[in-house]
């Protein structure tokens, strides 16, 4: 399997703080990465840089082999790069279909609208039942849903997920980790980054664990797993 | 008497609905861009002159320059967002009204410069022709400014609410970072936002013109009304630009009548005063 997205030497600074230095992973296509790390140690900061919305200053970023460091984020999400940001960032005012459809508007997906909206319904009944409802008055599991479901509408090849397990009762937790398997298995190429290290890890075939910007650790999911500073820092084992 | 107040407040209403349309243009561009337009008034005496210019040249109607005039600002105003306005919208609000007071104070002086400073009009040949209802007589010029203001509302209320640009262009303004995340082009709509407010600007400077003379000093008291306006209908609804619009109108012309016209600023104020005491998040406006 070929390599679909490569980030070598990553630095990100906001203003003089670093928030990543010298990141480099890989994430083969169809594969699952996990980005495992506790709070502050930059995981959002490498997600949003792939994705367009932080500039790095050093370092490269290629998705099938072209580069896309510093490229703004309309550009990166066209090459299918999607994204789950943290905390959902659905637009509140807006209907759970005027959502979706502002996740299609993407040149590559735009043509086929009305089918991404028709597979969307499809796969989460509960967003068509609540269509005409303002997204900021969904549940929080609901809003997950259809921050997946409106990233899905640009037919993304790499979809980048942002603590998706964050704030959601443990019962919705499950349920996230299973449609993102599912997600998987369908053809999308996963970048997970989680605090849930347990459930994430599983799910892992590539595994990262990030440390004050860097990364200290990498292997299978199953080998971190095993590890022993993995269990005692992450796991409390 | 009272036929003397009827005709003043339905004559105030048809121009407050024209004040509206103006004031829409503010708010949809602070509503998204979060820039407050400082250059408001400025700008709009701008496409009243390119409606005069048009009128001499071609013999153009006002209300048929209404359409080149605002393709016209909306390619101004997608440019100056673009070029100049972008590059100041993450800097802080004092950074952004200097930069909006500059182009202001260019854009009058300019136009002092081009215009001469004595007040122009233009002459429609129906400008004294009058409708009458009863005892309510009204002027045909009124009846059409406030038809055309209304149009252009409502079709600017159809393109934010059916069309997918203008539900994008609401999407930048309901949460910015989910408009980067699914990669709406935020730079591209905070043009079109621009271009779109200065086009409901120049469509509000035409038909102002069939009303009013324009001078080249006159453009901070539009801004100024064009911010009350805004204020008492509540930042960011469009229904209260033109709710409030059409208050300021009525204000003004009632204070016209029962004292004299050069007061009509006066309860205009009075009316913001009002309105920041006992409802301060404007009459249509969300509590934040």
């Amino acid at each position: 399997m070929s390599e679909l997205l490569e980030v070598r030497d990553l630095d990100l600074y906001y203003g003089d703080a670093q928030a990543l230095s010298g990141v480099s992973l890989t994430v083969r296509e169809k594969d699952v990465a996990v980005i495992v790390g506790s709070n502050g140690a930059g995981k959002s900061s490498l997600i949003r840089t792939v994705a367009g919305i932080e500039r790095p200053r050093a370092g490269s970023i290629r998705f099938k082999g072209v580069e896309i460091a510093g490229l703004p984020s309309h550009q990166v999400c066209e090459l299918g790069i999607g994204q789950v940001a943290e905390g959902r960032q659905v637009f509140p005012t807006m209907s759970v279909e005027e959502n979706l459809q502002m996740g299609g508007l993407l040149k590559r997906a735009r043509a086929r609208m009305k089918a991404g909206l028709r597979e969307a319904y499809d796969m989460f009944p509960r967003l068509e039942e609540r269509k005409r409802q303002a997204a900021g008055t969904l549940s929080g599991g609901e809003q997950q849903m259809l921050a997946i479901a409106r990233a899905l509408m640009g037919r993304p090849e790499l979809l980048m997920f942002d603590e998706p397990s964050l704030g959601l009762a443990p019962s919705v937790v499950q349920e996230m980790f299973q449609i993102i398997r599912r997600l998987n298995q369908g053809g999308i190429t996963v970048v997970l980054v989680e605090q849930n290290v347990a459930a994430s890890l599983k799910l892992a075939r590539e595994a990262y664990v990030l440390e004050n910007g860097s990364i200290v650790l990498s292997g299978s999911g199953a080998e971190l797993l095993a590890d022993d500073r993995v269990r005692k820092a992450y796991l409390g084992l | 008497m009272s036929d003397l107040y009827l005709n003043a407040a339905v004559g105030g209403a048809l121009t407050g609905l024209v004040y509206g349309l103006m004031a829409l243009g503010l708010s949809v561009i602070f509503g998204v861009v979060r820039v407050v337009n400082f250059a408001h008034g400025e700008m709009m005496t701008g496409a009243m002159y390119g409606a005069i210019l048009l009128a001499q040249a071609f013999k153009l109607d006002p209300l048929v320059a209404m359409a080149p005039i605002a393709i016209g600002m909306f390619l101004l105003g997608y440019g100056l967002q673009r070029g100049l306005v972008n590059s100041f919208v993450q800097r802080p609000e004092h950074t952004q009204f200097m930069l909006m007071v500059a182009v202001a104070i260019i854009l009058t002086n300019s136009q002092l410069i081009a215009f001469g400073p004595n007040a122009r009009n233009v002459q429609v040949d129906y400008a004294l022709d009058s409708y009458q209802f009863g005892a309510l007589i009204i002027d045909k010029v009124r009846i059409f400014a406030a038809i055309a203001a209304l149009a252009v509302s409502g079709a600017l209320f159809a393109f934010f609410r059916f069309t997918l640009t203008g539900r994008a262009i609401r999407a930048c303004a309901d949460n910015y970072l989910g408009a980067q995340v699914v990669g709406l082009n935020v730079k591209h709509l905070y043009g079109l936002t621009f271009g779109i407010g200065a086009a409901c600007l120049g469509a509000a400077g035409c038909l102002l013109l069939l009303l009013l003379d324009v001078t080249p000093l006159q453009g901070p008291s539009y801004t100024l009304l064009a911010f009350i306006i805004v204020i008492v209908g509540g930042m960011g609804s469009l229904t209260g630009a033109l709710l409030s619009g059409l208050l300021v109108g009525v204000s003004e012309a009632l204070a016209g009548v029962a004292f004299d016209p050069s007061a009509k600023s006066m309860f205009t104020f009075a009316l913001l005063i009002l309105v920041l005491l006992f409802r301060p998040q404007g009459l249509l406006g969300r509590r934040p």
